[in-house]
C-alpha cells in the first residue's frame, strides 16, 4: 500500500517537473519583470522583483538580453539610459564596467540556475559602475580579487538579491554615492568587508545575509544610513560602524543598526596584513568605533566569543593612521532594548587583559574603551556591561519613526541651463585657442562671430569636422568627443560672449 | 669672510639688474583678459569655468568617480595680476643673484616640474625633495611634499627665502623690485589700490594668481568620462579599470577628478641611492605615525613628470606602479616602523596590468592651456628655464 502511493507521487512528480520545464523554458522573459525603480521602492519592505504591472508600465526603455556566450559589456557598450540588460543563465567571465546612466542589469534565474560572474581568481572586479541609477539584482558572482559590486561616485543605485561568494576583498562596496538601496543580498568568503558602505549617505542596508566573511556589514565614513533585519553571523566582526581616519570625507553618524541577528561571529580573522579590518579581534559582534549619534535597536546579539558591543575611539586599531581632521570619540551613542546572550565566552588579547584587572574572565555584552561623551542606554541592568558609567538612561523608546533613510526623491542631477553648459565648455574648452578680440592658437572669437552670425549649426558643423581654411593658423581638431547636444549650446554660447 | 660673500653677491645682482634700470622704453603691457579656462567677470576677476562643474560631489568634497565635481578653486584674480605673476614666474630677479626663477625648477617645457629627481637649488645644491609639477596646484588645499603650507603664498616662500633655494629675503626682494622702473608701473597697474612702493605680500598675491590659472582639466581621460567612451582605446580603458579596481587601488587615494584625495600617506618607498630615509610628514603633524607620510600628489599630466616619488627614485612610469606590486614594505629600512597606508598590499599585478596602468596615466595629459613664457621681462634678465648640464 505504502509503495503503491509512493510510486503514484513520483509519477506525479516527473509529470509535474517536465510540465514546468515546458512552461519555463517555452517563454521564460514573461514571467521576469523589470526592476523596481529607486523610488517605487519606498516606504519599507519590496520584494526583491517588482510584483505588480506598474513596474513595466512605468518603464520605457529598450530591454537587451544577453545569453551565455554573450558578454555583458557588449550589452553596456550598445545601451543608453533607461535600458535594461537582462542576463540569462550561464558563466560570464568579465568585468562589466557602467560609466553611463540609468541602466539595469537583471538576471534571470531559471530552475535554480543563475546568470553568474566568475571572475576564475583572475578578473580584479564583478561589477564597476560610475553611473547614477544603476540597478543591479539577481547576480551570482564569485571568484573575482578585488569586488564583486563596486561604485564610484553614483548616486541612486539599487543592488539586491545578489548571491556573492569569494569575491575578493569586498563584497558589495559602493563608495561616494548618495541615496542607495542594498538589499536582499547573501554574501559569505569576503576577505575583508562583505558589505561595505564607504563614504556614502542615505544607504539603506536591509535583509542581507553575510557570513564566513572578515567583516559582515561596515559602515565607513558614511551618514544617514539604516542597517536593518540583516542576518550577520560566522565572521570574524558582525557589523561595523566607524570611522577611518586618513579619507577625504570625515565623519560617520546617524545610523541606525536594528533588529539584525548578529550572532556567533567567532571565525578567525583572514584580512590581509595591514587592513583596517586586520585589527579586528575574533568573536566580535557590533564594533562602534568613533561614529557619533548610532543607535542600536532590537537587535539579536548572540554567542560573539569577544565581546557583543564594543565601543571604542580610535586608538584601539593600532594600525591606523591618525588624521588631525577626524574627530577620533564614539559620541551620543543611543543603546535601546537589544536582545543579548552568551556573549564574551573568549574573550582575546586587549579585552582579556582588561577583563582579567575586574577579575573576570569573560567578555561583557557591552563594553566602552577610551572616549566619547553623551551616550545612553534604556536598561543597562539587562547585560553585562564595562565602561557604560557614564551613559544616562535614554529618553527616547525606539527609532521606529525612521522607516528610511533613503530620500524621498532621487538625488537629481545638477541642474544646468544649456546657456550655462555653453558657458563652460566655451571656458573649459575653446578658451585654449580663442579669445575675444586678440589672436591666440586660432581666430578671436569677435571674427568668429561675423562668420556665423545666427548661424550656430554651422558652428557645429565646422567643430565637428573642422577644414583647414586660414592659412596663417594651424587646422583645428575635431571636437566630436563633445556631444551633440554640448556642441550646440557651445556655439549658441559662443556667438554671445561680449568680452 | 661673511662681508665678501655678501658683497659679492650684490656686486653680482646690480650686474644682473642693471641693464633694466636704465630701459622701460618698450613697455610690456599687463593683459586685460584672463588666461584660458577662465571668464572675465564685470567686477575684472577672472573666474575658472570647466566642463567639471556641471556635476556635484558627495559632500562637496571634490572626490568620486567620473561625473563628479572638483574641489574649491581659488581664483577671483584679475587678469592684471595673472600676467603680472606670469612675469614674477620666470623672473630670476626673484632669486638672491639673479640665477633662479622659480620657472627654473617648475618649467613649462617639464610639465611645471624640472625632470629632475630633486630639485637644484643655489649655486647648484641639491635639496631634499622633488618639484612637483603646478598644474591644477589651484585645487589643492595643501602644499609641499609634507603638506606643511596651506595656501600658495605660505607655500613660495619656502624656496624665495630659503637659503639653499632661491636666497633671497623679503627686503631684499622689495628693494631689488623697487630699483626697477617697469616692475613699479606694473605692480601700480595690478594693484591699482596699493601704496606706491611695491610690497612684497603683492609679490605673493600676483604669483599666486599666475600659479592658480595653470588648469589642466581637457585631457582624453576627460573627454572619456563625460562622455566620449570612444576616446580611450580598448588598452587604455582596461587600464581605467585596472587603476580603479580594488586590487590596485590607485583611485583610492588618487581620487577623480583631480586624482588625488588631497591626504597625507605612507606609501614606504626608497630613497635614491646613499640618502636617509626622509621624515616627511612627520614633522609637520609632530606625530611619527605619519613618518615617511607624503601627500599623494595628482596624477594629472604626470607623464609628463618623471621621475617620480618625493624624491625621484623612479625613473618611469612602469617602475612606479612596479612599486605598488612588490609587496607592503618591501623598500622600508631595516629598524624602521613605518606605519604604511592600508591600501598599501600585494595585489600581485601582471606585468600586462602594469603595462596597461601606464596607457591609462598617459591619457591625463592635457597641457591645452600652457601660458607663454615671456619673451621680455621687466628685470631685463632672461627667462630663467631648467638647465640641463649634461645636455
Amino acid at each position: 500500500m505504502k509503495w503503491k502511493m509512493l510510486m503514484i507521487w513520483l509519477v506525479l512528480l516527473a509529470v509535474g517537473i517536465l510540465a514546468g520545464k515546458f512552461l519555463f523554458k517555452s517563454k521564460p522573459t514573461s514571467t521576469a519583470l523589470t526592476p523596481v525603480k529607486l523610488y517605487e521602492a519606498q516606504g519599507g519592505y519590496t520584494p526583491g522583483l517588482a510584483g505588480a504591472d506598474t513596474a513595466l508600465a512605468g518603464f520605457k526603455g529598450e530591454i537587451i538580453e544577453v545569453r551565455n556566450g554573450d558578454k555583458i559589456q557588449d550589452a553596456v557598450k550598445k545601451a543608453n539610459p533607461g535600458d535594461l540588460i537582462r542576463v540569462y543563465p550561464g558563466s560570464y567571465r568579465e568585468t562589466v564596467y557602467i560609466d553611463k546612466d540609468d541602466i539595469s542589469f537583471q538576471g534571470i534565474i531559471i530552475e535554480g540556475e543563475w546568470p553568474t560572474l566568475d571572475g576564475g581568481k583572475e578578473l580584479n572586479d564583478g561589477f564597476l559602475y560610475s553611473g547614477n541609477g544603476i540597478i543591479i539584482e539577481n547576480f551570482k558572482i564569485i571568484n573575482y580579487k578585488g569586488n564583486g559590486i563596486m561604485g564610484q561616485a553614483g548616486n541612486n543605485f539599487v543592488i539586491r538579491n545578489n548571491w556573492v561568494v569569494d569575491a575578493g576583498v569586498y563584497g558589495i562596496f559602493p563608495e561616494f554615492g548618495k541615496n542607495g538601496l542594498v538589499e536582499h543580498n547573501v554574501l559569505s568568503g569576503i576577505e575583508d568587508a562583505a558589505i561595505y558602505v564607504g563614504m556614502c549617505d542615505n544607504i539603506d542596508v536591509l535583509h542581507n545575509e553575510t557570513y564566513e566573511s572578515v567583516a559582515g556589514i561596515e559602515i565607513e565614513n558614511s551618514r544617514h544610513c539604516l542597517v536593518e533585519n540583516n542576518y550577520t553571523h560566522n565572521n570574524t566582526g558582525g557589523l561595523l560602524v566607524f570611522i577611518t581616519p586618513g579619507l577625504p570625507i570625515k565623519t560617520c553618524f546617524d545610523i541606525i543598526v536594528r533588529n539584525n541577528f548578529v550572532v556567533d561571529n567567532n571565525l578567525e580573522n583572514f584580512a590581509a596584513p595591514g587592513s583596517i579590518v586586520s585589527g579586528i579581534p575574533q568573536g566580535t559582534g557590533i564594533l562602534i568605533m568613533a561614529a557619533d549619534d548610532v543607535t542600536l535597536e532590537g537587535n539579536i546579539i548572540t554567542g560573539n566569543n569577544n565581546a557583543g558591543i564594543t565601543i571604542t575611539d580610535l586608538t584601539l586599531v593600532a594600525n591606523v593612521a591618525t588624521d588631525p581632521e577626524s574627530e577620533p570619540n564614539p559620541d551620543r551613542l543611543v543603546i535601546l532594548d537589544n536582545f543579548m546572550s552568551n556573549n564574551g565566552n573568549d574573550p582575546g588579547g586587549q579585552l582579556k587583559a582588561l577583563m582579567a584587572t575586574q577579575m573576570e574572565s569573560k567578555g561583557p555584552d557591552i563594553i566602552h574603551f577610551g572616549g566619547g561623551s553623551g551616550g545612553c542606554i534604556l536598561d543597562k541592568n539587562k547585560y553585562r556591561t564595562f565602561g557604560l558609567e557614564d551613559y544616562g538612561q535614554c529618553q527616547v523608546r525606539t527609532s521606529i519613526a525612521v522607516k528610511s533613510y533613503m530620500l524621498a526623491e532621487p538625488v537629481p542631477p545638477r541642474d544646468i541651463s544649456a546657456e550655462e553648459k555653453g558657458k563652460l565648455t566655451f571656458y573649459g574648452v575653446c578658451s585654449g585657442c580663442h579669445a575675444y578680440g586678440i589672436r591666440m592658437i586660432g581666430p578671436p572669437t569677435r571674427d568668429l562671430q561675423a562668420i556665423y552670425n545666427n548661424n550656430p549649426q554651422g558652428i557645429v558643423d565646422y567643430i565637428t569636422n573642422p577644414i583647414r581654411r586660414r592659412e596663417n593658423y594651424p587646422e583645428m581638431p575635431p571636437q566630436n568627443y563633445l556631444s551633440e547636444e554640448t556642441r550646440m549650446a557651445v556655439a549658441e554660447y559662443m556667438l554671445t560672449v561680449e568680452k | 669672510m661673511r662681508t665678501a660673500r655678501v658683497i659679492t653677491i650684490l656686486a653680482i645682482t646690480i650686474i644682473a639688474i642693471s641693464p633694466t634700470v636704465q630701459s622701460d622704453s618698450e613697455q610690456i603691457i599687463l593683459a586685460s583678459h584672463c588666461p584660458p579656462g577662465f571668464e572675465l567677470t564685470d567686477d575684472n576677476a577672472c573666474k575658472c569655468r570647466n566642463m567639471y562643474q556641471q556635476y556635484e560631489s558627495l559632500r562637496g568634497s571634490g572626490v568620486g568617480g567620473l561625473k563628479t565635481g572638483l574641489p574649491a578653486i581659488r581664483d577671483g584674480f584679475s587678469p592684471q595680476q595673472i600676467d603680472l605673476g606670469r612675469y614674477l614666474f620666470f623672473d630670476p630677479v626673484l632669486s638672491v643673484d639673479g640665477s633662479l626663477a622659480c620657472s627654473s625648477c617648475h618649467d613649462p617645457n617639464y610639465g611645471f616640474s624640472d625632470g629632475k629627481g630633486r630639485a637644484v637649488g643655489m649655486d647648484g645644491a641639491i635639496v631634499q625633495r622633488g618639484a612637483p609639477s603646478l598644474w591644477n596646484v589651484a585645487f589643492l588645499q595643501s602644499l609641499f611634499w609634507d603638506a606643511r603650507a596651506s595656501t600658495l603664498e605660505e607655500q613660495m616662500q619656502g624656496p624665495l627665502y630659503s637659503a639653499e633655494e632661491m636666497g633671497n629675503t623679503p627686503a631684499k626682494l622689495a628693494a631689488t623690485l623697487n630699483n626697477i622702473p617697469a616692475y613699479r608701473r606694473l605692480f601700480a597697474d595690478a594693484f591699482p589700490s596699493a601704496q606706491k612702493d611695491i610690497r612684497v605680500q603683492d609679490v605673493h598675491t600676483a604669483i599666486t594668481a599666475f600659479e592658480s590659472s595653470l588648469v589642466s582639466l581637457n585631457s582624453r581621460y576627460d573627454h572619456y568620462a563625460h562622455g566620449y567612451h570612444e576616446a580611450l582605446n580598448e588598452n587604455e580603458i582596461e587600464g581605467l579599470n585596472i587603476f580603479r579596481s580594488f586590487v590596485a587601488r590607485c583611485a583610492e587615494c588618487h581620487t577623480p577628478p583631480l586624482f588625488t584625495n588631497q591626504q597625507v600617506a605612507v606609501l614606504g618607498t626608497p630613497e635614491p641611492d646613499g640618502l636617509p630615509l626622509d621624515q616627511g610628514a612627520q614633522k609637520t603633524y609632530a606625530d611619527p605615525k605619519f613618518r615617511a607620510g607624503f601627500k599623494v600628489p595628482s596624477l594629472r599630466n604626470v607623464a609628463r613628470t618623471a621621475p617620480y616619488m618625493h624624491s625621484g627614485t623612479f625613473e618611469t612610469l612602469k617602475e612606479t606602479v612596479a612599486f605598488y606590486t612588490k609587496g607592503r614594505g618591501h623598500a622600508v629600512p631595516e629598524g624602521e616602523d613605518l606605519k604604511l597606508h592600508w591600501h598599501i598590499w600585494e595585489p600581485d599585478l601582471s606585468d600586462r596590468e602594469l603595462d596597461r596602468l601606464v596607457d591609462f596615466l598617459e591619457t591625463l595629459t592635457d597641457e591645452g592651456f600652457m601660458p607663454q613664457i615671456p619673451q621680455r621681462l621687466p628685470s631685463g634678465l632672461k627667462p630663467g628655464l631648467v638647465r640641463n648640464e649634461n645636455k
